[in-house]
């Protein structure tokens, strides 16, 4: 349903041009849930920012159900239903969590279906509905917002930069619940930036960054065994590749 | 009686379709319309200027006076001097507000001069809204002077609105505190084209536990420009907060000095003022809901001058 053809994505800096993405040639199916993992400064969120068209590549294509949307607007792009969920979601004086939702959704919502999109994210409905999506709320109550409100869309592709960051560990499970869900009830394929375990868990394939390139794309199991093995080898710091007893720098 | 453009000033300013309910005055091109008194509220004219006083009997509950006025000749200066007197344990809605149809070349200009006395342990919502429309090249200019003096414990609520139409207008609002008293000023205002706009609050908490709050909003388009001048005192023990708040647009200029003024060591004032423009952020995120770029950011400054 998407293919991404010989994207690259260069941006000019003081020092000169510093590729960002190399290359990048992906192809995901329809009602398939991808996740991305990899070091920071890899390229993730840049290749989703490219998906959802915030970012111009410098060359290649990409295609959407057969349709060339390379130079197609935001706008555009979500009318297809593509959908982006912020990293570090935006905030808004005067604009209610429920005007946001009721943006966001594509008919009109009823209360009850307002309330059950916020509740997919661990936010009680009564207590937020008429909160304004502002700086009163935590980062973490922002961030579900955030989700919530490409929850509410019901979309193609529905894409999630990062969603476990300042999400406490109560309402994660909820969260990897409500993912799954949206992609067995609606047919909606996720990519869904991610380090963590429950989420690489839902993975049909995960795709591995490094340095802007696609270094591999395997199955959950294989990235998992792998963590669990730096997970024993950092546990033990004897057999830490970077050495034993030394002060340095870890990534992870 | 009252014409289509009359009648569609009157919703804009007042809420109102028709004649309003209760008690209410309405001026019209420097003479009075009609008006109608209801047994707790009475309203006299004033022998020496023109306007009106509007006197609230103690102890009047939600009840509600509508003094708009409607300007729609062009060339006119009205002044008008209202005054309110409101008395003790009241709670009232005073709507005023002034709408201005200019369809002629010369400048049309309205200065409402309202004081109003706020007896003790009374609440009043006072709502003012500024309106103007008109294809003419006169100028529309509304220059509103506000008084209140708040008894103890009385709370005030002001809610000023301007939204574009009009050209220039300067607006002085001052309020005493005593006592326990306390008010809340909401200020929203946009502009646009070459419009001027300049607001100056001052807040004296001259009693006991006073307090106050301002909330200023503002967009600023086009080549308009803003100037703001808030100034909170406490003489007493007193808790103040300002909080003047601009959007930024095209080649505006929004000008905010803030002042808080402390005559006691029991005083705790804050004054927060920010100007800048619509963050990508917000654009990009709704155009991601599928909104066009254009009805991002209306939707932007809808729910920030809501």
């Amino acid at each position: 349903m998407l293919e991404l053809k010989n994207i690259n994505f260069d941006v000019e800096t003081e020092g000169g041009n510093v590729s960002i993405l190399k290359n990048i040639n992906l192809n995901l199916d329809e009602n398939k849930i991808y996740v991305i993992t990899g070091p920071n400064g890899s390229g993730k969120s840049s290749l989703a920012k490219i998906i959802m068209g915030i970012y111009k590549p410098t060359s290649g294509n990409i295609i959407f159900n057969g349709e060339d949307i390379t130079n197609y607007s935001i706008t555009e792009r979500a009318k297809l239903d593509i959908g982006y969920a912020f990293q570090q979601p935006p905030t808004f004086k005067g604009i209610k969590v429920k005007d946001l939702i009721k943006i966001a959704s594509k008919k009109e919502k009823n209360l009850s279906e307002t309330c059950e999109v916020l509740m997919d994210v661990g936010l009680c409905a009564q207590d937020y509905m008429n909160r304004e999506v502002d700086k009163s709320l935590s980062g973490g109550e922002l961030k579900r917002i955030e989700i919530a409100s490409v929850i509410a869309r019901e979309l193609k592709l529905a894409i999630f930069d990062e969603p476990e960051a300042g999400i406490d560990l109560w309402s994660f499970q909820r969260l990897a619940e409500t993912f799954k869900a949206m992609h067995e009830k609606k047919d909606t394929t996720l990519v869904i930036i991610s380090h963590q375990e429950r989420i690489l868990n839902l993975a049909d394939k995960v795709i591995l960054m490094q340095s802007g390139e696609v270094k591999e794309i395997t199955d959950k199991d294989k990235v998992l065994s792998e963590i669990s093995r730096a997970d024993d080898a950092c546990k033990c710091s004897a057999s830490c590749e970077k050495g034993a007893g030394k002060n340095v720098k870890c990534d992870r | 009686m009252l014409n289509a453009i009359d009648k569609k000033i009157l919703e804009t300013v007042a809420d109102i379709h028709d004649v309003p309910q209760g008690a209410y005055n309405i001026r019209k091109n420097g003479k009075g319309e009609s008006r109608k008194t209801t047994k707790n509220i009475d309203i006299v004219t004033k022998t020496d200027k023109p306007g009106i006083d509007v006197i609230i009997k103690s102890n009047t509950k939600n009840e509600s006076v509508h003094v708009p006025v409607i300007l729609s000749a062009t060339g006119l200066t009205d002044v008008v001097y209202n005054s309110f007197f409101v008395g003790e344990n009241c709670d009232v809605v005073i709507v005023a507000g002034c709408g201005i149809h200019n369809s002629g070349c010369a400048k049309t200009q309205h200065d409402g001069i309202h004081d109003f006395h706020v007896g003790k342990n009374s609440h009043v919502k006072y709502i003012e809204k500024h309106y103007g429309e008109g294809e003419g090249t006169g100028g529309k200019v509304l220059n509103p002077k506000t008084t209140f003096e708040v008894e103890d414990g009385g709370f005030v609520e002001l809610e000023m609105v301007q939204i574009k139409g009009v050209d220039n207008t300067i607006r002085d609002t001052e309020v005493t505190l005593h006592k326990n008293a306390r008010v809340i000023v909401t200020e929203k205002l946009l502009t646009y084209l070459n419009q001027e706009a300049e607001s100056n609050i001052t807040v004296d908490m001259e009693g006991e536990n006073s307090s106050a709050q301002i909330i200023s909003r503002s967009v600023a388009q086009g080549n308009s420009s803003q100037k703001y001048h808030f100034n909170m005192v406490g003489n007493n023990k007193c808790k103040g907060h300002t909080q003047c708040d601009a959007i930024i647009m095209d080649n505006a200029k929004v000008v905010s000095i803030p002042e808080i003024s402390a005559f006691n060591s029991d005083a705790q004032l804050i004054h927060e003022a920010a100007i800048g423009k619509i963050a990508s952020e917000q654009i990009i995120k709704l155009m991601s809901l599928g909104l066009t770029e254009k009805e991002a950011e209306e939707t932007i400054l809808e729910g920030f001058l809501k």
